[in-house]
């Protein structure tokens, strides 16, 4: 390996990179145009076609500088591997039925030896059981800690993910009062409590909310003022993306700030938040907007499709602000992260829909979420 | 970017707002709730009405209204005028009397608290000391005498409120100036009766509630003369020369007692129990009044002997031998007698009889023979049966307003043709600048059209749709009541009848068509009936059809009521709207939404099962769908089992808390004995404080399409939209759900000339399921230029511009939690705005409304008027959907009154304050009805002058535009039935017909309103009509 490295290095001239793959014992090398490395389903049937195996459903994955194994499974990562590959590019392909998952990600610096064996001779068998990650494909959004970065760290915000699962939201909350710091000294205020979770419900299983928390804001818009009942409603119709800001009852398990280096993407950098806080606008946070909105249309007793959403014409300056909010929301650091299986989505769906693919799901890929 | 196109920060676009929108709570109509005391000024020719919730309500003239509210929430127990002024005197609950006045400001007066005033005792005396139990106003104005229940008499200075001390009269001063023989018995305690000599203001009669009678001399301080009646004391009356005192009793007496300052009479004159010699319920309240011709009337209140009549509520008169016993149909608060008001003249010669019952004003006309009640022009009792629904139409053609007026004119016969004789003050109003009706559907079957143009709710016509069923109640019941020679001589008065035969008659939907004459009206048990204005009595069958929502649903079983059974063969209708189809839903649910198209001849219906087309000219069914979930097993059951599953879970809920308790103290661990109760004590007292410290929760959970009653049916539209592609419109049926879906069906309507013979025709086009689920609560489809469509025959008629049918169409639903605006025929979202994401609030009641702009001549938009369960109006823009305003009307807790709202068209509004009364709103600066009136003093010294309207015209000028404008607005372009879709010729010669009778001067109009014994006081001046005739005459040129 060694040699093939220096090799590589020596040979490396600027515009092709060399790749070296493995699947199972055998190696294969060939050489790409660096610069057009083309899309990651042309690699694909590349791979596929020098192992010659060409019905084979596989997985492949690649090392970085670091040392970690990283999956590529679409064009970005794709793209990324090869942009980082120096000189080379080395390539690991397993069979997607006997794949082993737990060699991707995490703490590969330090065990970069130990994992790279794994993958190498995978009868090698481990003494501690890891903790299986799925592949990227298989992920969705889930229910997570967010905005951690621009919050006090007494607040937490927490966005309930209700997308495929069958579990009820399952909590309750009530009227209550607080004590508040203000100019008049320390004043009792009323405010909405979370008072009960709902065994087996989705607030109860993300473990991120707790009884007697206090619920500051919903969707971005502050409760304080509000009824239970006006507070209920809002929450119900923002059910299917429910992004609550609460004071925990338990201030013990608070995120540490500048914690995030230690999250496994540390290095990354393209996982920044947007600066300004989301409750200046809050009716039009972008991951408000349109991912909970997929009303259904039938015509002439066709089978259901998605409503599109109505391409703007000039006419319609909402719309036109709509468009333009969402760009603005790119530029702010939300990099696409690429065609997830989010959606399920019709036959049929026209191209304004998959237009709109970019400004969902965009705190995905969020270094600081806390998956459960 | 965004930031700076929200409408907020535009300062050009905050200014249009502000010549917009404003909202004003004008006027409340109906009868008050709660009425608790009655006052007349026959100086002002003013009705005063205390209620118990501290409102106090004067009435003149048509028009004249005053409304305050005393700051105290508590019960007024009297109201007085002071004699001659424009002030009166409201004495609370809390024993606090409070003055009032009516000050001119602006040319118009305003009724306003001065000051407030509670008596106060010497120090360690018993409440009971000063608590007031009469007041009398004195004639010189100056003194207020107050009766309390120690049987002294304060006299206290008006206005400031200060007590006089010396000029009190107290029950010992009586006792010492009393003979001898009259001091030995207990004569004294409350203070009932207070009177003032007609003729002397020096001398006050003074009841007692143990019987005696006094007349104390105010100048000389002392007794007059006195008088003993053996039996408790309730009321007294002077003759009006103060000759003759008439004192009533509770044991149903009253005796007559000579006044002479020369003999002491020891015997009343004449004593009489009108309804022995049984024993009787107590006469509460006399009046003895004398007449020209000799006898007197004698009218009082109560005295019923006790065993079979002692639970009616009535007021007798007498008079020349004729007795009647009026019979009301709730409680007497108080009744006064109109009559002569110069103080100089030697006869009552009683005009009147104003009762004001607990539901009701009722007035009798005591000149004319048979003592036939007047038609009050206010103060109608809504509630005469529960309103169930209502209904506004605005801008009602002439032809069909003359023609239900006439249709309610036969209905009232029985009144009599006096002139409504309570007419103080004069009303600035405008002219109302159209003809609006609010028709309200009542528990009974009933719907009433209410004249809802101006300040007065007036009742126009009475549709009942019980006639087309069977119904347990037995009509001959009624008639045989009255007998030749019953004693007392009852006789019932009043409107007031709460008790229906038969809930399922009740309505709950109506639709009319203006233009057309046709009636949609659907109820509690399915029922929906088509009806067509005629002026002729008719007999004729209604034809009947049975809409089976179902169809082919499976294992379904309703529990609820049977359907109501329909009266076969010829039935006999009054003129006025008669019936002539009957369509009934099966399973019988409640109609919950309803259209009516009156071009296309064709009626949508929904209920909780799905809902239905008719096409009610070949009287054939169109096709139905169902919208039931199959998994939607309360609806599948009807309205009984749901309320049964309620007490089970009621049943469950008390379960769990006795075994929680139970569990709770089981589970104390065993200690000593001691310490176990004591423990068991505290679990308890802890158990108990959870229980009632337990804060209410809610539950926070994503709507599902399993949730119950999501195929109910809440809005149906009628639309000429492009449903299928861009090139061809077609007429359209649009429904929503409960569950948020929303069903277009494309209808194929045959031409006019075919229309009899080819059936039309119905198919699915779309089915919209909005992910969050809500109901939907409208459906409104908007033109090129993002304007609602027009009603059906509206452009017909040149009251509107014809749609532009070449824009792209766009289709607004509107959700309780949502608006959101799609394109049109490929459905594709545009717009939304998210309410209760925001808010927290819901959608309620959601209507287009026209804003007319107070400035601008013909400047106007069309936006959405919003009630949201929070008991808020906002206005939505069209089509952006932008939030424009927000005023909070109604309290959050007032579901009532919140799902009683209707909106009007041109941003107004009303909704039940209470089940008696409407209060109407107004979110316009243009179109604002609210009474604008003047009562004068000095006007009033002459009172039959005739008024000419001599009032300050500078409070005319904004109102006169508005009706200029409204004018204007109806002038606005677009030629005469190009875009109609007529193509019926009967159609087309009504629409000629109304036209040309909107072409009639102003002037008929008028003289069919004086024909219809309406008084539009001032509004009649010469002046005046030239201001508003003006421009209505050009709008028909």
């Amino acid at each position: 390996m060694n040699r093939s490295h220096r090799h590589g290095a020596g040979s490396g001239c600027l515009g092709t990179m060399e790749v070296k793959s493995k699947f199972g014992a055998e190696f294969r090398r060939f050489s790409l145009e660096r610069s057009k490395p083309g899309r990651f389903e042309e690699f694909y049937g590349l791979l596929q076609h020098v192992h010659k195996i060409p019905n084979v459903d596989v997985l492949v994955a690649y090392t970085d500088v670091h040392g970690d194994l990283l999956p590529i499974n679409n064009d970005d990562n794709y793209h990324k591997a090869v942009s980082t590959a120096n000189p080379l590019l080395r390539v690991f392909i397993q069979k997607k039925e006997e794949a082993d998952y737990s060699a991707f990600g995490t703490d590969t610096l330090t065990k970069k030896k130990n994992v790279l064996s794994n993958v190498l001779r995978p009868d090698n068998h481990r003494k501690k059981p890891h903790i299986v990650i799925s592949m990227p494909q298989d992920f969705r959004p889930v229910s997570s800690i967010i905005d951690v970065d621009i919050l006090p760290e007494t607040h937490r915000r927490v966005r309930l993910y209700k997308y495929g699962t069958e579990k009820p939201l399952g909590f309750y909350i009530r009227d209550g009062s607080s004590v508040r710091v203000t100019p008049h000294g320390l004043e009792k205020v009323p405010g909405i409590f979370i008072s009960r979770l709902v065994p087996g419900g989705l607030a109860q299983s993300t473990g991120l909310l707790a009884v007697n928390d206090e619920v500051l804001e919903v969707n971005g818009i502050e409760v304080s003022g509000k009824s239970l009942d006006q507070v209920t409603d809002m929450m119900i119709a923002n059910s299917r993306n429910l992004i609550i800001t609460v004071r925990p009852a338990n201030q013990r398990n608070n995120v540490v700030r500048n914690s995030r280096t230690s999250g496994s993407s540390g290095q990354s950098t393209d996982n920044s938040l947007p600066g300004y806080p989301p409750q200046a606008e809050p009716s039009f946070e972008p991951e408000d907007e349109d991912s909970d909105e997929d009303d259904l249309v039938i015509e002439d007793n066709g089978a259901p499709q998605q409503i599109p959403k109505a391409v703007p014409n000039a006419e319609s300056l909402e719309s036109l602000a709509q468009v333009e909010l969402s760009l603005e929301s790119a530029q702010n650091g939300f990099v696409p992260s690429g065609e997830g299986s989010l959606a399920p989505v019709a036959s049929g769906a026209s191209t304004e829909f998959e237009a709109r693919v970019p400004d969902r799901k965009l705190l995905e890929e969020d270094g600081t979420i806390i998956t459960l | 970017m965004r930031r700076f196109l929200r409408s907020g920060h535009d300062p050009s676009r905050e200014r249009l707002k502000r010549d917009l929108f404003q909202f004003n709570k004008t006027v409340e109509h109906g009868f008050p709730h709660q009425p608790s005391a009655l006052g007349y000024s026959p100086s002002l020719r003013l009705l005063a009405i205390g209620t118990r919730s501290g409102a106090v309500k004067l009435y003149g003239a048509p028009g004249v209204e005053f409304m305050g509210l005393h700051r105290e929430n508590n019960a007024v127990v009297q109201v007085c005028f002071l004699p001659g002024q424009c002030q009166l005197i409201t004495l609370l609950d809390d024993n606090s009397l409070h003055l009032w006045s009516l000050k001119v400001k602006g040319g118009v007066s305003e009724l306003q608290e001065d000051e407030s005033f509670t008596l106060r005792g010497p120090p360690g005396a018993a409440p009971s000391a000063t608590q007031i139990t009469v007041v009398l106003p004195h004639s010189s104005c100056k003194m207020l005498y107050l009766g309390t229940e120690s049987g002294n008499v304060f006299a206290v200075q008006v206005p400031g409120f200060r007590a006089l001390e010396d000029r009190a009269i107290s029950s010992d001063a009586v006792l010492q100036r009393l003979p001898e023989e009259a001091r030995q018995r207990r004569v004294f305690e409350m203070v009932e009766a207070l009177q003032e000599h007609p003729r002397d203001p020096n001398q006050v009669l003074i009841g007692y509630s143990r019987g005696l009678i006094v007349v104390w001399d105010l100048r000389g301080s002392r007794v007059l003369c006195h008088f003993l009646s053996s039996q408790q004391l309730d009321s007294v009356c002077w003759q009006r020369d103060g000759r003759l005192i008439v004192s009533c009793h509770s044991d149903g007496s009253y005796c007559q007692w000579a006044v002479s300052a020369d003999t002491q009479p020891l015997e009343p004159v004449r004593s009489c129990v009108p309804y022995g010699p049984f024993p009787c319920k107590a006469i509460t309240k006399i009046f003895w009044l004398t007449t020209k011709q000799g006898l007197p009337f004698t009218i009082f209140q109560g005295g019923m002997p006790r065993a079979s009549y002692g639970d009616r509520h009535c007021i007798s008169v007498v008079h020349n031998g004729q007795q009647t016993a009026f019979d009301f149909t709730s409680r007497v608060i108080d009744f006064t007698v109109l009559s002569e008001v110069d103080p100089a003249a030697a006869f009552d010669d009683p005009c009147a009889l104003v009762v004001l019952a607990e539901e009701e004003l009722v007035v009798i006309d005591l000149q004319t023979a048979g003592w036939p009640q007047v038609q009050p022009p206010y103060l109608a009792s809504l509630h005469c049966s529960a309103i169930t629904c209502s209904h506004h139409v605005s801008n009602i053609p002439l032809k069909l307003w003359e023609r239900i007026i006439a249709a309610g004119s036969c209905q009232n016969t029985h009144f009599s043709p006096m002139e409504w004789p309570i007419d103080g003050g004069t009303s600035l109003a405008p002219t109302p600048p159209q003809r609006d009706l609010l028709l309200t559907g009542h528990e009974d079957g009933t719907v009433r059209f209410w004249d809802a143009s101006g300040v007065c709710l007036r009742l126009l016509y009475k549709l009942s749709t019980v006639h087309v069923f069977f119904t347990d109640s037995d009509p001959s019941e009624h008639l045989g009541a009255q007998g030749e020679d019953e004693w007392p001589p009852l006789r019932k008065v009043g409107s007031f009848d709460p008790y229906s035969d038969d809930p399922r008659l009740g309505i709950q939907k109506i639709f009319l068509c203006k233009y057309s004459g046709y009636l949609a009206v659907a109820g509690t048990a399915g029922q929906v009936l088509v009806l067509e204005l005629n002026d002729e009595a008719a007999e004729h069958s209604v034809e009947q059809a049975e809409a089976d929502l179902l169809q082919e649903q499976e294992g379904y079983r309703w529990k609820g009521h049977e359907r109501l059974c329909a009266r076969p063969g010829p039935v006999r209708f009054e003129p006025g709207f008669q019936p002539f189809v009957l369509v009934q839903c099966q399973p019988p649910a409640v109609v919950t939404s309803l259209a009516l198209h009156s071009e296309w001849r064709l009626v949508a219906f929904g209920t909780s099962h799905g809902f239905g087309l008719f096409d009610h000219q070949q009287r054939r069914q169109v096709f139905v769908k169902c919208t039931l979930h199959p998994s939607d097993q309360l609806a599948l059951e009807g309205p009984l089992s749901r309320v049964k599953s309620l007490k089970k879970s009621l049943r469950q809920s008390f379960r769990r808390i006795r075994r929680s308790r139970v569990s709770s103290r089981k589970r104390r661990p065993a200690g000593p004995a001691g310490e176990t109760q004591e423990g068991g004590a505290r679990a308890e007292r802890a158990g108990l404080q959870n229980m009632e410290l337990a804060p209410v929760q809610r539950k926070i959970e994503a709507r599902t399409a399993e949730d119950s009653f999501t195929g109910f049916v809440r809005t149906l539209y009628f639309a000429d939209t492009y449903l299928r592609d861009s090139s061809r419109h077609c007429p359209s049926l649009w429904a929503g759900t409960n569950g948020g879906t929303v069903y277009a069906f494309a209808l194929r309507v045959p031409p006019a000339e075919r229309r009899a013979d080819e059936p039309v025709r119905a198919e699915q086009a779309k089915e919209i399921q909005l992910m969050h689920r809500a109901p939907v609560v409208g459906i409104l489809v908007l033109d090129g230029r993002g304007v609602p469509l027009p009603e059906p025959l509206e452009v017909a008629h040149d009251l509107s511009k014809s749609p532009d049918m070449q824009g792209g169409h766009q289709l607004l639903v509107v959700s309780e939690e949502q608006f959101k605006v799609f394109t049109l025929p490929k459905v594709s979202a545009k717009l939304k705005l998210k309410l209760t994401a925001l808010e927290g609030s819901r959608v309620r009641r959601v209507s287009a409304a026209h804003f007319g702009s107070c400035r601008a001549e013909d400047y106007g938009e069309h936006h959405l008027a919003v009630l949201t369960n929070l008991g808020d109006i906002q206005v939505v823009s069209l089509p952006l959907l932008k939030p424009q305003v927000r005023y909070s009307c109604i309290r959050r807790e007032d579901v009532s009154g919140i799902a009683s709202c209707v909106f009007t068209r041109h941003g107004q509004g009303f909704y039940l304050i209470s089940p008696s009364e409407f209060e109407r709103f107004s979110l316009s600066t243009k179109w604002l009805v609210e009474p604008r009136c003047l009562v004068d003093s000095a006007e009033t010294k002459n009172h039959s002058r005739p008024r000419n309207g001599s009032g300050p015209e500078k409070g005319w000028g904004r109102a006169r535009n508005s009706g200029s404008q409204s004018d204007g607005e109806e002038r606005s372009p677009g030629t005469v039935m190009e875009h109609a879709l007529l193509n019926d010729e009967r159609v087309l010669k009504e629409i000629q017909s109304t036209l040309e009778g909107d072409r009639r001067s102003y002037g008929d109009w008028r003289s069919q309103q004086v024909a219809m014994r309406t008084r539009l006081s001032c509004c009649h001046s010469p002046s005046f009509r030239s201001g508003v005739s003006g421009p209505r005459v050009q709008a028909a040129r």
